[in-house]
């Protein structure tokens, strides 16, 4: 099985960790792993704010460094979910479906593909865990509290594995944090008082950690944290399901 | 009800200066979905429910003109005078004429979202026609001089007190009074002589039974009943769109409806209209109004299954923060937002954007309308229509650029973390609006590219 590791660009420029965590797991579970050198940005950016026409240096890229791998893995499920719904070529069509179907994120990946039951991580610590939306209503990653369905949750699936790891409820378990790309900026009122909400429920629980399979999220609600000196920090799931033993 | 030129984004930035206003509207709003949640709970069939709905819409969608011919011929039979507008001026022209022939200019009217889109009673009112709105929410709004928040909940953004304040103005109830039963119970006086007096009534119409020629109206008040039928004419105005073939079929809408709208398993009143008694007018009014345009684009033709439960306002983290006039259009919230640029892509531009596409509308609509997918697509063509900021355009532009060529990228990666390292001030001013209440990322020693290229033992 080759295993091609698509690192989105903020995570690359900004949160380096994240990705070398998602590289270590895949590593440490036996996958054999590369990292395409001219990868970018998936095209998400244009394509939610209606500039979709202006992906296509992007998609082709994008092709260009995954195409030959058997399975696409990410640590980002909104990215993952815009390759999946909205990734195509004129020139090489079947290439892009075929990208489309074998792009996971990364928890996806562990549950579906490899189906791992055991993780040798230990995280002491109190940890919220954050719905990203595009990856639970998008990639169908947890079931959605507005459906009448059974529960289950591929974060926390994994999350569970983790030694000494203790999970806190939430009032709201799968509200939007309010980033939304170029939202935050062009929507810069509500988009703020919305993470300023999500990040409340999980201070109100007592968490340590607030966790995510998308760092974006994460990136919006520090962004919140770090301007109250708050000492609750984020981590990326990756970080905490690759923890060191100590 | 024109609110100049203040976009989504700068209307929600009003909204937020009062951060407690926007808690208290938010929980309300939360509450509402909580008992949505509760009430879809109890019928283990719910998206099966939902399925079945959305293919009966499918299947009136696909035969809009049969059905509609069909209701025509079998509402006349049944005695009704049927009309047909081909948009909101010929709406609104109809109503007077009927309003005009019988020399009447006093009418009430209960909840019609229909009307509220054809601004019936601004039209009316040049007219010299008086129109009390019946519905209590609706009254409220009305006596404040506003257009409704929520296609449901009119007043949902106003506190009892504020409502006591209007009402001591209005209808002479005590000053400082704010207790919701003594309120109603004046409202209820007020609005019993407006029943007794008007000689006409406008109602909407949530259902038109293609098989029977029959509509029903569902109210909580039963101020359609009340309106209807102590007047000599019933005035009831209808989308094309709220067809349904047959009365069978309202087991499956008359069970989500409510449910979805405020977490009821029934609206108290589920009133069929059939034919006037006697010495009755009864008037049905079909409403093109876009509708037909908008079943024209593929892309989009799935917003007309809409039963206006209002259930994709409630679970909006974005409508919870920002208020339904923020989205200065009669229906607000996700579904006015795919809405509303059919009727004027200019004007409506900005609300495709007012959302973060995080996909809760599309998982409680009852009728399983793609909202945040069809919010997505009318982006893509907003821009390419030329409506997109052209600021937003060149930034876009830049972008692509940037991304397509992986050398760029690695050096403008470079250069703006150093940036964020050396020279913080130019990325940490009011110009960014992310700094204004977030802080940055701290840019770290060195991208993941760069570590991976010294440590990778492949």
């Amino acid at each position: 099985m080759t295993v091609g590791l698509f690192i989105p660009c903020y995570i690359d420029q900004f949160y380096p960790n994240a990705a070398i965590a998602t590289l270590k797991l895949l590593q440490k579970l036996g996958v054999k792993v590369s990292y395409p050198l001219q990868q970018t940005c998936c095209g998400q950016p244009m394509a939610n704010s209606g500039f979709e026409h202006l992906t296509t240096g992007c998609n082709e890229l994008f092709i260009d460094n995954f195409a030959e791998f058997d399975y696409i893995v990410s640590p980002s499920g909104s990215c993952v979910l815009h390759i999946k719904d909205h990734l195509h070529s004129d020139g090489q069509p079947e290439k892009a479906i075929g990208v489309r179907k074998k792009v996971y994120e990364l928890t996806e990946f562990l549950t579906d593909i490899l189906k791992v039951e055991k993780l040798t991580a230990r995280f002491p610590h109190k940890v919220g865990v954050h719905q990203s939306c595009h990856g639970q209503r998008g990639l169908m990653m947890s079931q959605m509290t507005e459906l009448v369905a059974a529960p289950f949750s591929k974060p926390l699936h994994l999350l569970n594995m983790v030694k000494d790891l203790e999970l806190v409820e939430l009032s709201r378990p799968d509200e939007c944090c309010g980033f939304g790309g170029t939202f935050c900026v062009a929507e810069e009122a509500v988009s703020v008082k919305m993470g300023k909400d999500r990040v409340a429920d999980h201070l109100n629980h007592g968490a340590q950690y607030i966790t995510a399979a998308d760092m974006s999220c994460l990136m919006h609600m520090e962004g919140i944290l770090k301007r109250r000196n708050s000492q609750v920090k984020v981590l990326h799931i990756a970080e905490i399901l690759n923890a060191e033993e100590v | 009800m024109s609110t100049g030129i203040k976009d989504h984004a700068a209307l929600s930035d009003l909204f937020n200066q009062d951060e407690a206003r926007v808690d208290w509207h938010d929980e309300t709003l939360w509450f509402v979905r909580a008992k949505r949640d509760k009430a879809a709970n109890t019928l283990e069939e719910w998206e099966a429910l939902r399925e079945n709905a959305s293919q009966i819409k499918d299947n009136v969608l696909s035969n809009l003109h049969d059905y509609l011919s069909e209701f025509e011929s079998n509402a006349q039979k049944n005695g009704v005078i049927v009309h047909w507008a081909a948009d909101a001026a010929e709406h609104n022209q109809i109503v007077h004429s009927i309003l005009k022939a019988k020399e009447i200019t006093r009418m009430v009217k209960s909840k019609s979202m229909l009307t509220e889109e054809c601004h019936l009673n601004e039209y009316l009112q040049q007219n010299g026609i008086e129109v009390i709105d019946t519905d209590l929410g609706e009254r409220i709004v009305q006596l404040a001089g506003e257009p409704p928040s929520h296609i449901v909940l009119p007043c949902i953004h106003k506190k009892k007190e504020e409502i006591g304040e209007l009402f001591h103005e209005h209808l002479g109830t005590p000053k400082g009074a704010s207790d919701p039963q003594l309120l109603t119970a004046a409202a209820r006086v007020h609005l019993r002589e407006k029943f007794l007096t008007r000689r006409a009534a406008i109602t909407g119409v949530n259902f038109a039974v293609a098989e029977t020629g029959e509509f029903v109206v569902c109210t909580n008040e039963g101020n359609a009943d009340m309106g209807a039928h102590l007047s000599e004419v019933h005035i009831a105005c209808m989308g094309i769109e709220k067809i349904i073939p047959k009365r069978a079929n309202l087991g499956v809408f008359l069970r989500l409806l409510a449910r979805s709208a405020t977490g009821q398993p029934i609206t108290t009143y589920s009133s069929h209209f059939r034919t006037p008694r006697a010495g009755q007018e009864m008037h049905l009014i079909l409403v093109d109004n876009g509708r037909t345009q908008q079943l024209g684009r593929a892309d989009f033709r799935n917003s007309l299954k809409c039963i206006r439960c209002g259930a994709c306002m409630n679970t909006c983290p974005v409508y919870r923060r920002s208020g339904g006039h923020s989205y200065h259009t009669a229906i607000a919230g996700p579904i006015g937002a795919i809405l509303a640029p059919n009727l004027d892509m200019k004007q409506y531009a900005d609300l495709p954007f007012a959302s973060t596409l995080c996909g809760s509308c599309t998982n409680v609509c009852p009728v399983k309308i793609n909202i945040h997918e069809q919010l997505y697509k009318w982006r893509q063509v907003i821009v390419k229509e030329g409506y997109a900021d052209p600021k937003k355009a060149i930034a876009m532009k830049t972008m692509e650029f940037t991304l397509s060529n992986p050398s760029v990228y690695r050096t403008a990666g470079k250069a703006g973390r150093w940036v964020m390292k050396n020279a913080p001030f130019l990325v940490n001013n009011k110009l960014n609006a992310w700094y204004k209440q977030r802080d940055m990322p701290t840019p770290p020693q060195q991208s993941f590219r760069e570590w991976y290229k010294k440590n990778n033992n492949e």
